[in-house]
This record gives C-alpha cells, sequence and structure tokens, in this order.
C-alpha cells in the first residue's frame, strides 16, 4: 500500500550539515522505523532554506510546521508527538511562526515575506537528488520548449528582452553575452558556468548548486542551444564537496532521461556537461583566469579583448555564466521576459540573492527584487543587529566591494546605485558590521585576503596590494602619520589602473570606500593613536576602575602574561609592559571593572 | 526524453507526491484526523490510510488530510472533521476505513454532507 501521508523536508546544506542534520536524517529514520511509519512518513534531504542561523532546520508537511535548532535527542519528540499523535512540538517551532497562541504559514514571518524566490525557488522544496521532483516543479519544460519551437535566436531575443544581467558581480546583460557568441561562425563553441565562488562569507552559488542542481544543468543546455555549442564545463571549486556530489548526481540522472548527450528532445541537438574541479584560487573566478584553468595551466587571467565570446577556451567562441544568473534562464523562458522584467528596477532586472552574515541576527540566504533597501534586508529580514548594538556599515561585493555607512542605509539596491556609492553588487555576500567593528582592520582584513590571493601576474597587484597592506598594519600600529594616509589613497589609484583583471583593479575598493566614508576613524588611528571601535590592539590599553574593583584576583588567575597584581580585597593594576591586550580578564571580571580604552 | 509528452508523464506521476508539500492556502479542504492516544487506540491510523489513499487515487489537488490531538470525546474515537472552505465543520465520528469512500465520493467531492455518520447521528 502507497500511503504516504506526510513529508519531513530535513536541510541538507552547508550550513545545516555542520551543525549536524545528517545525524538527525539517521536517526529520524531509524525512530520512524522503530514506530513502523517509516512506510507512511517521508524523509527528504532539501538544499538550502536561507535561516542558516537557526539550523538544523526541519519542516513537517501537510502542516507546515517549521521547526528550527532540531537535535537528535528533538527526534524521539517529533516523532511520538507530531507525526504519531498529530501533537506540533511548538517548542521547537521556529518563533516568529507562533504568534498569540497560532501558528502562522512560514511565508508569513518577517524573514520570509519580503523575499522573492527565483534562484532560489526549489531550495528547501524538492529533493536536489531527485531528477524526478525537478520535473514535478515544471523542470525541464523550458528546455523542451525551447528546443522543440524556438530557434536560437528567439531564445536569445527574451533573454535579452528580460533585462537579466550577470549575477556573478560585473552585471554584464546575459543576453547580449549570448547574442555575441551566437554571432560567431559555426564551429565549437563552448558554454561554461562559473561556480568558483569565492568571496569570504559568500554562499549562494554553493546553495543553489546543493538546492537545485538541475537549474543550472537545464540553462546551460539552453544556452548552448542557443549559441550552437555541444560542449560544456561547471567550474567549481572542490572545496564544495556537497554540491559537487550533487551535481554529479544530477548530471547522470539528466543522462539517464536523455536530457543530456544525443538528440535531446528528438529534435537532433546534442549537448554534453562536465565538472571541472578548482583548488580554490580566488582569481580562477575572474573569466580568463578560469578558462585558463579548464585548459589544464595555471590560473592566471589573460588580455580582454579578445572576449571570451569571441576567443573563449581553447581559443574558441565560449560564453560563461554564474550559477545564480543560470538559475534564472528556465523562469524566464516559461513566464515571460516581460515578467521578469517587471520586477526589479529601471537597469537592474529580476531578484538578487544575498549572504547574510556577519553582525545579524537572522544569518542566511535571502533573495529579494532588485531595488529593495539595505534597511529593509538588515532591518527587516534580517533581524536587525543583535545584542542591541548600533548598525555601523554593510559590506557588499567580497574583497572587491566596499562599505556602505548606515546613512546610505535607505538607497535601493541595484547595480548602478551601488557603484554609485563606491561598492558594488559582487556576487552577493552581504557582511553587516556593528560599533565593534573597526573599518581600517576590515580593510586590512580584505587587503589581507587579495594579497594571497594575487596571482602574481602583474607587478601593480602583487607588490601594490602588499604595500597597501603594510601601510594599513602601519596605520593599526599606530606608527603612521597623516601623509601615509593620502600616500596610500594614491597606491590605490594605481593599483587599480595597472591591473589587468578585475581582483586588481578592484583589490583597493575595501580601502578606497571606508576612506571614503569613515576617514574619521583612520584620522584616530593615525593622529590620536586610538582605535575607536577597541579592535586594533597595538592602540588599546586595559585599565582596572579602582573603584569598581572589589581585589577578587579573578583576573590575575586568568592572566596569562601574569600582568596583572595587587592585593586581595583592594583594587588590582595591570602592568601595562606585561599586558597582551587579550581580553582574557575582562571576561573574568564579574563586576565590570576592567575597560578598554 | 522524446517529447514534452514524455516530460508532462513523469511531471504528472511525482506531482501528486509532491503536492503534500504546499500548505494548500484558503481554499483547500481539510480533513483532520484526530490521532491522540484515544483516536489511535480505537483506530485512527487505518482510517488516515484510507483518507490519504482515497484522496490520490482521485488526485485530489485541493485536499489536504492531516492529523490533531485529542478533542476530547474519545468515547466517538475516531473522529474525523472536515473543513470545506467557506462552510461549517463537519465531525463524523466513530470511523472506519470503509467509510472513508463515502465521505470522499459524497461530502468533499460533491458537497454532500454524510449525515448518517456524522455526530449529530451519534448523538
Amino acid at each position: 500500500m502507497n500511503m504516504v501521508r506526510s513529508h519531513i523536508l530535513v536541510c541538507g546544506g552547508t550550513g545545516c550539515t555542520s551543525s549536524g542534520s545528517q545525524k538527525i536524517i539517521k536517526s529520524l529514520e531509524a525512530e520512524l522505523k522503530a514506530n513502523g511509519l517509516d512506510n507512511e512518513v517521508k524523509v527528504i534531504q532539501t538544499g538550502c532554506h536561507g535561516l542558516c542561523a537557526l539550523g538544523p532546520i526541519m519542516i513537517v508537511y501537510p502542516e507546515g510546521s517549521f521547526y528550527s535548532r532540531v537535535t537528535p535527542d528533538d527526534v524521539k519528540e517529533i516523532v511520538s508527538e507530531h507525526i504519531l499523535k498529530g501533537r506540533i512540538v511548538k517548542r521547537l517551532l521556529y518563533q516568529e511562526t507562533v504568534q498569540e497562541g497560532q501558528i502562522k504559514s512560514l511565508n508569513d514571518t518577517e524573514f520570509y515575506a519580503k523575499q522573492m524566490r527565483i534562484a532560489l525557488r526549489n531550495c528547501g522544496v524538492i529533493n536536489p537528488e531527485n531528477i524526478d521532483e525537478y520535473i514535478a516543479t515544471n523542470g525541464y519544460e523550458a528546455l523542451g520548449r525551447v528546443l522543440t519551437t524556438m530557434k536560437p535566436q528567439e531564445v536569445i531575443d527574451i533573454i535579452k528582452a528580460s533585462g537579466l544581467r550577470g549575477r556573478g558581480g560585473a552585471g554584464f546583460p546575459t543576453g547580449l553575452k549570448w547574442q555575441f557568441a551566437a554571432n560567431q561562425p559555426a564551429g565549437k563553441k563552448y558554454v561554461l558556468c562559473n561556480a568558483d565562488e569565492g568571496d569570504p562569507g559568500a554562499f549562494m552559488d554553493r546553495s543553489v548548486l546543493e538546492g537545485d542542481p538541475h537549474a543550472v544543468i537545464e540553462a546551460m543546455t539552453i544556452a548552448a542551444y542557443a549559441i550552437g555549442s555541444e560542449q560544456g564545463y561547471i567550474y567549481v571549486r572542490a572545496e564544495y564537496p556537497i554540491a559537487v556530489a550533487r551535481l554529479k548526481i544530477a548530471i547522470k540522472q539528466a543522462k539517464e532521461y536523455g536530457l543530456l548527450g544525443k538528440n535531446i528532445f528528438n529534435t537532433g541537438f546534442n549537448f554534453d556537461l562536465e565538472i571541472r574541479l578548482g583548488a580554490g584560487a580566488f582569481v580562477c573566478g575572474e573569466e580568463t583566469a578560469l578558462m585558463t584553468s579548464i585548459e589544464g595551466h595555471r590560473g592566471e587571467p589573460r588580455h580582454r579583448p579578445p572576449f571570451p565570446a569571441v576567443k573563449g577556451l581553447f581559443g574558441v567562441p565560449t560564453i560563461l555564466n554564474n550559477v545564480e544568473t543560470y538559475a534564472n534562464i528556465a523562469q524566464i523562458i516559461l513566464k515571460g521576459p516581460e515578467w521578469f522584467s517587471s520586477i526589479g528596477t529601471e537597469k537592474s532586472k529580476g531578484t538578487k540573492v544575498f549572504a547574510l552574515v556577519g553582525k545579524i541576527k537572522n544569518t542566511g540566504l535571502v533573495e529579494i527584487p532588485m531595488g529593495t533597501t539595505l534597511r529593509e534586508i538588515i532591518e527587516e529580514i534580517g533581524g536587525g543587529v543583535p545584542n542591541g548594538k548600533k548598525f555601523k556599515a554593510a559590506q557588499t561585493g567580497g574583497p572587491s566591494g566596499g562599505c556602505i555607512p548606515a546613512s546610505l542605509m535607505d538607497t535601493p539596491i541595484d547595480y548602478d546605485n551601488l557603484i554609485a556609492i563606491g561598492s558594488m553588487m559582487g556576487s552577493g555576500g552581504l557582511i553587516v558590521m556593528d560599533e565593534d567593528t573597526c573599518m581600517v582592520d576590515i580593510a586590512k582584513f580584505f587587503l589581507n585576503f587579495t594579497v594571497d590571493e594575487s596571482c602574481g601576474k602583474c607587478t601593480a597587484c602583487r607588490i601594490g596590494t602588499r604595500r597597501l597592506y603594510e601601510m594599513l598594519e602601519k596605520i593599526t600600529s599606530g606608527n603612521a602619520t597623516m601623509d601615509d594616509i593620502s600616500k596610500m589613497e594614491e597606491l590605490c589609484y594605481y593599483i587599480k589602473e595597472n591591473s589587468l583583471c578585475a581582483l586588481g583593479q578592484t583589490a583597493p575598493n575595501p580601502v578606497l570606500s571606508t576612506l571614503r566614508y569613515f576617514r574619521d576613524e583612520y584620522e584616530a588611528h593615525v593622529r590620536d593613536k586610538k582605535c575607536p571601535a577597541g579592535v586594533c590592539k597595538s592602540l588599546l590599553s586595559y585599565e582596572i576602575l579602582p573603584d569598581k574593583c572589589k581585589g577578587c584576583s579573578a583576573c590575575s588567575k586568568v592572566c596569562p602574561a601574569g600582568a596583572i597584581s595587587g592585593e586581595l580585597k583592594k583594587p588590582f593594576v595591570i602592568d601595562k609592559s606585561k599586558c597582551l591586550k587579550c581580553g582574557a580578564c575582562i571576561e573574568k571580571c564579574k563586576f565590570g571593572a576592567i575597560v578598554k580604552k | 526524453m522524446k517529447s514534452l509528452e514524455e516530460l508532462k508523464a513523469i511531471r504528472e506521476r511525482v506531482q501528486s507526491s509532491i503536492n503534500i508539500r504546499n500548505e494548500g492556502g484558503a481554499d483547500s479542504t481539510r480533513v483532520v484526523v484526530g490521532m491522540a492516544t484515544c483516536g489511535i487506540a480505537a483506530g485512527a491510523r487505518p482510517v488516515l490510510a484510507a483518507f490519504v489513499d482515497e484522496v490520490a487515487r482521485r488526485k485530489l489537488e485541493h485536499v489536504m488530510v492531516t492529523q490533531t490531538g485529542c478533542i476530547g470525546i474519545c468515547r466517538l474515537e475516531p473522529v474525523v472533521e472536515v473543513y470545506v472552505p467557506g462552510q461549517e465543520k463537519v465531525t463524523y465520528v466513530k470511523m472506519t476505513a470503509d467509510k472513508v469512500a463515502k465521505i470522499v465520493s459524497d461530502h468533499i467531492v460533491n458537497g454532500k454532507v454524510v449525515a448518517e455518520y456524522t455526530i449529530g447521528a451519534a448523538e
């Protein structure tokens, strides 16, 4: 008897996997079996739901109960109470869904209500390892329609009319890119997918691959038909093991169904797809470096023009799109370009996925229509800055982007607005910072990243970023002069102008944007030798307030340097010459008697 | 894959099993089976199974079969409540799997409450 009456969806995205969702799936299956329910309740592993801060996440259908922070110990209760007796385990429900005793739908919670899921539509909804579930949600319908009823040029015209722009960061119109490649004389051409997501804190592409790999495969096949290609590669970093495994499964299933391979939909169209693993070099996310890497060489960028659409992989016309860009394609075909272009702002259509991280309550993945303001993302969807701290800035675009100060929080987010305020869309990392973040330190953090990741081909980038880092180091250690700030600015422009690829051209952005909006912090480091946020160790000193100190000696016991001394029941003192500024004493003091200055 | 029809066939086959994940919305009929200890002891499980089967067999997309706890009339278990949008809920009592097909066809599909199975008839 086939009578599945309930589906239990457990998130198998990277966030929830790291918080233990695999264990939960195992104990859930065991518990269901023990209760003889394994034939009527189906456990499904899905991709990311976006609310990673509350993982592991479990949704029980048909009720749609959204359980958060589930532990293996909770599984027994969920099975015996909810599955067996139909009593929802209220204490595990996502708090936002419980209001005045009523259980709200997940889509009405603040985190989801303002979102609009196009690229992420299947993430957390279907089982990514089952092609049938993708097909059940209209999967491969777009490909079928394209192959059987449209000419390649019609496909390109639809993508052009939709206004879709590349989601990898630069925002080049996707349809135009396809047109350039299609215009090249017939012959060997390639379709590539850039899944070499490297920005610190970004995990949008990863989640799409983990939650909905077939969407990328379908879109790449459509692109291949549009430009006349028979071979594609997905370049994905080896550090994404779950994404790679699910992609492999998806490609295998698509081949078995004849959705990849020869004579797809009986139209004579052939397309084959392979995975190429990247070793994790940041520069390989740059399109020409990525192609060089696929060709088997060391990943270094090359000069453009010729652009890849003319002379790309192995010297033939190639299109390269980002994972999220592809995730939009099938929906545009099915729902029409007018639908897509009705979403968003004048020059930025559709939605954008952001990985919301840093000092924010709802860490996770959000997809919002272009034109949503930063304030809506952070205060409403993100739930605001935790612990009552004040919002200071948001960083978008990773090491290539910049910081947006609180005063610009009401800027509608789209490609052009972000560039105008000195940042960029980037691939979609959004790092939230509060008053305890030092902006000079943040710039230094990103520079440290680019120093490591510069491929070394261009002198301006290789040596320039290193020198820039050293200047920041000088500032945070309190040894810089005001002259150094202007020298640093000059060097920034020099690096930008003399680097071949986007890595070098954008590497100084974190410095330039923090200088633009937080110059006073730089000046405080240089002139007053103070770090206003209390982060830069060299500029800090720890002191014990004599009137608050009870002389309990807890601090002196925990101090690793033996820098604190005193007589019991009398105020203690810190010997500044010995103090390592580790902060252990502050954590230990029950009376709030130790302060950073 | 040779044709759109072939794709559609797969879609239709799988769709019915995935529909359970749509929260239905305001226009869906809810069949709620009491599945507390008393309900299960009185035989609610086969009743629930029969509803799931019958709804799937008839491909009723706007019907959601779910469960609830004890509603307090344990002596009349198994209890099933049917919520059709815009109408008063109907409570069926002393349910068995055999009664399910009639409730689905008469009440859920054709809108005629099966009076003889309701709580009013039992009291």
